[in-house]
């Protein structure tokens, strides 16, 4: 083993972003990681905006009593698409653009291991979340809630194409995701630099792998529970219709089974992101790493088995409500191992507090709430008297906001310079994270006691002698407060990303190998691929932390896993394999794939061939434009054999 | 095959061998996108499992009596048991047709991938028949949740094996034109691992939907 470190600080005269192509038609045959990471980070920023207007309108309804601001049935598609909004459209795909831009780079990897496909996903989510969204532009958004209970979602209690915009638009938007995470999981456990072990990966790369797998595990269950409600609605199916037999409970678990793990996919790469931000501004090394990433794994693990706590009010019988509530609370442990694991991080630390570092430790504290009052929900008597109430609204947005939007945020401010080579500027993200921070607590915060009194979720609005009014009023300002400082950071972003202050390759002093490269990195990534030797490679050479830099208990050549003393996995690691070919270290000779429009036409062909199911629901003329429906299928026959035959892709 | 058998060929590609783990990276995207088609699968299995005699009016799978009347089972064990076997024969071709494109012998390499697909267009002619056979006594997706899970399970099960015969009579074009030799075998072995992916499914799906009662 060599004893210099090949990570390669970025030289005087770097060629910064290399002379790529510009236009529009080179975003659209682009199969660049970075590219798409940013296309990804643009369209699901988007989305956010419009996920909080429709919050924003939601709040107003409930700003005082006996409201018609909305009226009820416009308030049901409001809340509904605020949810899949959210979830499918804002939160998945950023976490996704952070998963495209950083994980390649913090494993030394030029790509990832499938651009094309890559491409693929983001085209095919591109699509999906168009066609969703059009449908609340058209006011025939779904009406039923984001987990769509049945039986109220049959044919006979909702007629019109509401519910059917669900099931098409879920179809396609889970295929998109299904996709993006096979090519994650290969990319992390393949394209690893020499030396990067499993457990010398960055704690973010490691939670996209967990995150990778749980979404090909839960979303491949929730493809199958939408297709057999896509089959009650279409072809006269009663799967989850009573009265020919079928069991609505029966979607509530697959439903779960699919929306629980989905909650951890929501969070487990936020907690990855702060793994990597609270170290780098606490100059130490991450505390406990291995058991940081275990804790992970097992968040993931349990997170398989708690999803009938969703249900405690359904009457599943003494044994599972008990089974649910004992893995519920089980799951409290990994994650409050992790909190701890922060803390101890910051303890002692010189910490300095950066917008990306405020929002981190704001996380830990808002997260914190939420995993507390979550706990609360899993004694399932207890859970009875919360269950609908505005409690349970409360709790999981703790965990959504508190946790997953400050954990993005705090990515958001910590990797921008990255991708930008501009830094965001500090004092508008300190108005931001103040903003959000006393925004979102006067939101949710009176939601516990609003839910504890006994006010319903998903209720239009509610009358004036019950008590209500004050903390419903306040609500309503926080979410203003929270839109406005939302609003500061779009303005952030927008001026930093051509007039915020240069960057340079590190700004911030990090251990991990994104940092090594020039900011923005140019097309190849990295000119002469890193080896690895410890978790902090852009650490060694600082003899003040030289101390506490942790290598991995790996044995050299050999990375040996072990749990409770034993023995588990064993994974063969040469040190030094020769990677590359010499002749690679100049830029011009690495051979980067060249773009393709198949994607764009293949994405196009799968949500044609799903989107226009929805005319048969719709009578008129215009019904027959279902038929598009074929034109998507042969579309896509055409798209696989183009994409699978094109030349100079291996795959 | 390995890749330190991979190695030893003249012109072995030398991509696969650079990963991290040793495997190459589209069959460990294969193996994973397997992982992901079980629980594809398994939620389907589990929901017939789940509905498995909850049918409120006939047909019905096996020989029932309800109320006193007894109803003739629909499933024809004997002729499924057969197309049952033609499947399975289809996986030995596919090992027969990957071992001829690994020594280089395009012919037989091109044959065996035809026999596969033939093999599995054997099977989904059976399937055709089946399912126009219970069309005609009356059993739709709609008459009850046997046809619902029957038709969405084995429906889903021979679109899978739609796919892989379309993909195997690909290949064997490709192997006929000398686009894929002994350097390029892992495409063949991929198809193989789909292709008895599908043949396994079908081997938990018979038992459960013809064998079971």
């Amino acid at each position: 083993m060599s004893t210099t470190t090949h990570t390669i600080p970025a030289p005087a005269a770097a060629p910064g972003p290399a002379p790529s192509e510009t236009g529009l038609w080179s975003w659209i045959t682009t199969v660049d990681h970075k590219r798409i990471g940013i296309m990804y980070g643009v369209t699901a920023f988007l989305f956010f905006l419009i996920g909080g207007l429709q919050a924003v309108l939601i709040r107003t309804q409930l700003a005082v009593p006996e409201n018609n601001f909305l009226g009820a049935d416009v308030y049901n598609q409001m809340f509904t698409m605020h949810a899949l909004t959210m979830i499918f459209l804002a939160l998945m795909p950023l976490t996704s653009a952070f998963f495209n831009y950083i994980v390649p780079l913090q494993i030394g990897a030029r790509d990832v291991a499938f651009p094309r496909l890559n491409a693929l996903s983001y085209w095919i989510y591109l699509f999906g979340a168009l066609f969703l969204i059009s449908s609340w532009f058209l006011r025939l958004a779904p009406n039923v809630g984001w987990f769509a209970y049945a039986n109220l979602t049959e044919p006979a209690y909702s007629q019109g194409v509401n519910v059917d915009f669900y099931v098409l638009g879920l179809q396609v938007l889970g295929l998109a995701s299904i996709i993006a995470s096979l090519n994650f999981i290969v990319t992390i456990l393949n394209l690893r630099a020499p030396g990067m072990r499993l457990l010398r990966m960055p704690v973010f790369t490691w939670m996209a792998l967990v995150t990778s797998v749980l979404i090909v595990t839960a979303m491949a269950i929730f493809t199958i529970a939408v297709t057999q409600l896509l089959f009650d609605r279409f072809f006269g199916t009663m799967f989850f219709d009573p009265s020919k037999g079928g069991d609505p409970v029966l979607w509530q678990h697959l439903f779960w089974m699919f929306g629980h793990p989905e909650v951890y996919i929501l969070i487990v790469p936020m907690l990855g992101m702060v793994s990597d931000v609270i170290p780098t501004f606490s100059r130490k090394p991450l505390f406990g790493y291995n058991v940081v990433v275990f804790s992970g794994i097992l968040i993931a693990w349990l997170g398989w088995g708690v999803w009938s706590h969703h249900q405690f009010a359904v009457g599943l019988g003494p044994i599972a409500e008990s089974f649910f509530a004992v893995s519920t609370m089980l799951i409290a442990i990994p994650t409050g191992v992790k909190v701890f694991n922060f803390l101890a991080t910051m303890w002692g630390g010189s910490i300095r507090f950066t917008t990306s570092m405020l929002f981190a430790v704001g996380f830990i504290l808002m997260f914190t709430i939420g995993g507390i009052s979550g706990v609360m929900h899993s004694a399932a008597p207890a859970d009875l008297q919360q269950t609908d109430t505005y409690f349970v609204v409360a709790h999981l947005h703790y965990v959504f906001f508190g946790g997953t939007v400050l954990g993005l945020w705090a990515g958001m401010y910590y990797w921008f310079p990255k991708v930008s080579g501009r830094l965001l500027d500090e004092r508008l993200g300190q108005i931001h994270f103040w903003g959000t921070m006393v925004g979102m607590n006067l939101t949710f915060f009176p939601m516990h006691f609003l839910g504890l009194y006994g006010m319903p979720r998903r209720i239009f609005t509610f009358s004036a002698d019950l008590g209500f009014n004050g903390m419903n009023l306040l609500a309503t300002v926080g979410a203003y407060l929270i839109a406005i400082s939302t609003l500061v950071l779009t303005w952030n972003l927008v001026r930093s990303w051509k007039r915020g202050q240069l960057a340079g390759p590190n700004p911030w002093g990090a251990p991990t190998l994104e940092w090594s490269i020039p900011s923005p990195p140019p097309d190849y990534n990295f000119l002469e691929i890193p080896t690895v030797r410890s978790r902090m490679p852009l650490w060694e050479e600082d003899s003040s932390k030289q101390g506490g830099i942790p290598h991995g208990r790996a044995q050299e050549g050999m990375d040996t896993i072990t749990l409770g003393g034993t023995r588990v996995a064993e994974m063969e690691f040469p040190d030094e394999p020769s990677l590359m070919d010499p002749s690679e270290a100049h830029a011009d000779h690495i051979h980067l794939p060249p773009p393709s429009y198949w994607p764009i036409i293949l994405g196009f062909g799968i949500s044609l061939l799903f989107g226009a199911l929805i005319f048969r629901h719709v009578t008129g003329p215009l019904h027959n434009l279902w038929y598009l429906s074929f034109v998507g299928f042969v579309t896509t026959l055409v798209g696989i054999f183009g994409f699978a035959l094109e030349p100079g892709h291996d795959h | 095959m390995d890749h330190a058998a991979a190695a030893t060929l003249p012109d072995a590609h030398p991509d696969h061998l650079d990963t991290s783990t040793g495997v190459d990276s589209r069959k460990l995207a294969f193996w994973t996108f397997i992982g992901s088609e079980c629980l594809l699968f398994g939620t389907l299995i589990a929901t017939y499992m789940v509905y498995k005699g909850a049918s409120r009016v006939p047909p019905y799978p096996h020989d029932t009596v309800v109320n006193g009347q007894a109803y003739e089972g629909i499933l024809d064990i004997p002729l499924t048991s057969l197309s049952t076997f033609i499947l399975l024969m289809s996986s030995v071709a596919m090992v027969l047709a990957l071992s001829a494109v690994q020594r280089g012998d395009r012919a037989w390499g091109r044959n065996w991938l035809i026999i596969t697909a033939a093999l599995g267009a054997t099977f989904l002619g059976f399937q055709v028949y089946e399912f126009n056979h219970f069309y005609h006594a009356g059993l739709k997706l709609s008459t009850n949740l046997f046809g619902a899970t029957f038709f969405t399970l084995t429906g889903f099960h021979g679109a899978h094996v739609t796919a892989g015969v379309i993909y195997l009579l690909t290949l064997a074009l490709l192997v006929h034109r000398g686009r894929i030799g002994p350097e390029k075998s892992i495409t063949v072995e991929i198809a193989g691992l789909y292709w008895h992916f599908v043949d396994v499914i079908w081997i938990v799906i018979f038992p459960l939907v013809y064998l079971i009662r």
